[in-house]
């Protein structure tokens, strides 16, 4: 934070460097593979679920275990909007919009009967809430036909910015622009939007007011907060994020189906803001990333680590990743309940400096 | 502009078997410290719970400011003017304590989403006002070079000093206290009246339950004692010190 007042130039450097980094990235992941790229892309795309689901778990303390719904929301959204299955094909950045609305009004759908549910039994209210999500999803096929069912929804329609196409290879100066990398820019971008957007709301009126209910909901009452509201706000603010992290995801893939909006997942994105800290942005980024990453990483090095070893198979690798994740999980409750990168909030100063 | 501030009359409210208010009139004027005592289980916290919004009453109604108090929601209460502390301290344990304060300002400022996420020019010069707001109030109790700690981390008394100044922040015009001075040693307790004091010679009408009765003594313009839920006396705590009802209330119950 002083850095940048006490050592401007250092700090220019690190941010110059940590930008030629994040440009340099998909590139140099190219030349491993374009796999990893798309590792990558989802990996972004699994930050905005968990800066979203920490708006409403992080921030206002409301335990939400359905969150995937909205990721459904704006995937469904985005796929019948740009995809023949309607035959509709609206450019992305109508849809995105579009999307994050459905979500968060789906948000408040599930905001307003919760109100006054907290802990254990809004836990279960939101669990069932994703569920029905998911079976809606599942079963509107008929009479009218209107998700497919479990067949899900293909050939959903790419990004598109004019001339520029977004599933295909392009070589510009020499270098070989792959889809998945081009999807990796605009991913960064839209990132760079939602980190500011949450650095922000975290230090505004509302945000306090957010973590205020969480703190103590009778004193933030007695305060004045209109704590039905912002409890509103915060179901809305999240779900929106998490809408338009499923508009993209749509977009990227090509095809949706239910399969892809199960209780794991929702499980998944709160573990990533847990594990990663609590109501902390940065934490929660790291989380998202550590949890999108370190499984993939395993997947590429237990089957070979396990053939240099032994010279077969010993252990599934899906088995021994589960287990490491849960080893994880257990070890990181047990020596840092608030997360490996706890929010903090004693180091803030503000621009108004003390004039009395 | 009448002399009553808060007026409630025949405030009833049971649970259960127990009447913890049978009832309770009684009349705040502007200006004055207004004692609330009794022992244990009076009904005393049960009476600013009731009349903050927490819990309905089951009979009886406050008029607040010359109109009819509309008791809907705490927040509709303290939006009218009534802001109050706990009995057992209910901060916002990781936030700091300019932050529990500025929390404190939320009724009257009005910044929302897009505000926050676009931080336009209006929403920072609120925020500022906010923030200096606060830094004033941290001052005026005492605790402005705690500013930057977590309201948990805050000595006893200093906590309680922050839940006056975020009380405080809501500019009310009737500020209740439930026992602010719980749990302090002599010499805090006598520093909390200094700033009790000062919050009345700056114009403050002043509801104070407490338990302490030299603190009542040298404080309160007028007492009301509640004992089993029943106001059985109410006047100057030199009068209402010397009522037999009042000196059988307290021989009967625990507390001397
Ligand atoms: N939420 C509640 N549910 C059931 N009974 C309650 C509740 N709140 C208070 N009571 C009962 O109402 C009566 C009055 O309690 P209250 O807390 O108002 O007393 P008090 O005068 O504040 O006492 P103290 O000096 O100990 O704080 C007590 O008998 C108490 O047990
Ligand atoms: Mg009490």
């Amino acid at each position: 934070m002083n850095l940048r007042d006490k050592q401007p130039a250092l700090y220019w450097c690190g941010v110059a460097l940590v930008a030629i980094a994040l440009i340099a990235l998909p590139l140099v992941l190219t030349l491993v593979g374009t796999a990893w790229v798309r590792i990558t892309n989802l990996a972004i795309l699994f930050i905005f679920l968990a800066l979203g689901l920490n708006i409403v778990v992080g921030f206002a303390g409301l335990l939400d275990l359905g969150y995937i719904a909205f990721y459904a929301v704006g995937a469904y959204v985005y796929a019948l909007l740009a995809s023949p299955h309607f035959g509709l094909h609206l450019p992305f950045w109508i849809i995105l919009p579009i999307g994050a609305f459905f979500a968060c009004v789906a948000g408040a759908l599930l905001g307003a009967p919760t109100l006054r549910l907290r802990g254990d039994y809004l836990a279960i209210v939101t669990l069932g809430f994703g569920e029905i999500v998911r079976i809606l999803v599942n079963n509107l096929s008929s009479p009218f036909n209107i998700t497919n069912g479990p067949k899900g929804i293909t050939r959903i329609d790419p990004f598109r910015i004019g001339e520029l196409e977004f599933y295909n290879s392009d070589t510009w100066m020499g270098i070989l622009f792959t889809g998945p990398a081009k999807y990796y820019y605009i991913l960064l971008l839209i990132l760079m939007a939602v980190i500011v957007i949450n650095l922000r709301l975290q230090q505004s009126r509302i945000g306090r007011a957010w973590v205020a209910i969480r703190e103590d909901e009778i004193a933030a009452k007695s305060c004045g907060i209109n704590t039905r509201n912002v409890k509103l706000l915060a179901f809305a603010m999240g779900a929106s994020f998490g809408g338009i992290a499923g508009g993209m995801f749509s977009a990227i893939q090509g095809f949706v189906s239910p399969e892809s909006f199960i209780l794991h997942e929702s499980i998944m994105v709160l573990s990533m803001v847990v594990l990663g800290g609590m109501g902390n942005v940065w934490g929660v980024i790291a989380g998202a990333l550590l949890l999108s990453f370190v499984p993939e990483l395993l997947r590429y090095t237990v089957e070979p680590a396990q053939q240099a070893l032994f010279g077969r198979m010993l252990i599934d690798p899906e088995v021994l990743r589960m287990l490491i994740f849960g080893a994880a999980l257990v070890l990181t409750m047990r020596f840092r309940p608030a997360g490996l990168w706890p929010e903090s909030r004693h180091r803030q100063e503000f621009s108004g400096e003390h004039r009395s | 502009m009448s002399e009553v501030l808060l007026e409630a009359q025949a405030i009833s409210k049971r649970f259960g078997g127990v009447r913890a208010l049978s009832e309770v009139s009684l009349s705040i004027r502007r200006g004055e410290i207004y004692g609330l005592i009794g022992p244990n289980g009076a009904g005393k916290t049960t009476f600013f719970n009731v009349l903050t919004g927490l819990y309905a009453a089951d009979q009886g109604r406050f008029v607040f400011d010359g109109v009819p108090l509309k008791i809907s929601a705490p927040h509709e209460v303290a939006k009218a003017g009534i802001s109050r502390t706990f009995q057992n301290i209910r901060l916002f344990g990781s936030m700091t304590a300019l932050e529990n304060v500025m929390v404190g300002r939320h009724l009257r400022t009005g910044a929302g989403i897009v505000g926050a996420i676009l931080r336009d020019r209006a929403t920072r010069e609120e925020e500022d006002a906010i923030a200096q707001r606060a830094h004033e109030l941290l001052t005026y109790v005492g605790i402005h070079r705690h500013s930057n700690i977590l309201a948990r981390n805050l000595a006893y008394g200093d906590q309680r000093r922050l839940e006056i100044a975020r009380a405080l922040a809501t500019e009310p015009k009737l500020l209740a206290l439930d026992e602010p001075a719980a749990g302090m040693n002599a010499t805090e307790t006598e520093s909390l009246k200094g700033l009790i004091d000062a919050l009345r010679a700056d114009g403050n009408t002043i509801l104070l339950i407490e338990h302490d009765v030299k603190l009542v003594m040298g404080l309160c313009d007028r007492v009301a004692v509640l004992d089993y839920g029943e106001k059985i006396a109410e006047g100057p705590p030199a009068e209402v010190q010397r009522d037999a009802k009042v000196v059988e209330a307290y021989l009967g119950g625990t507390v001397a």
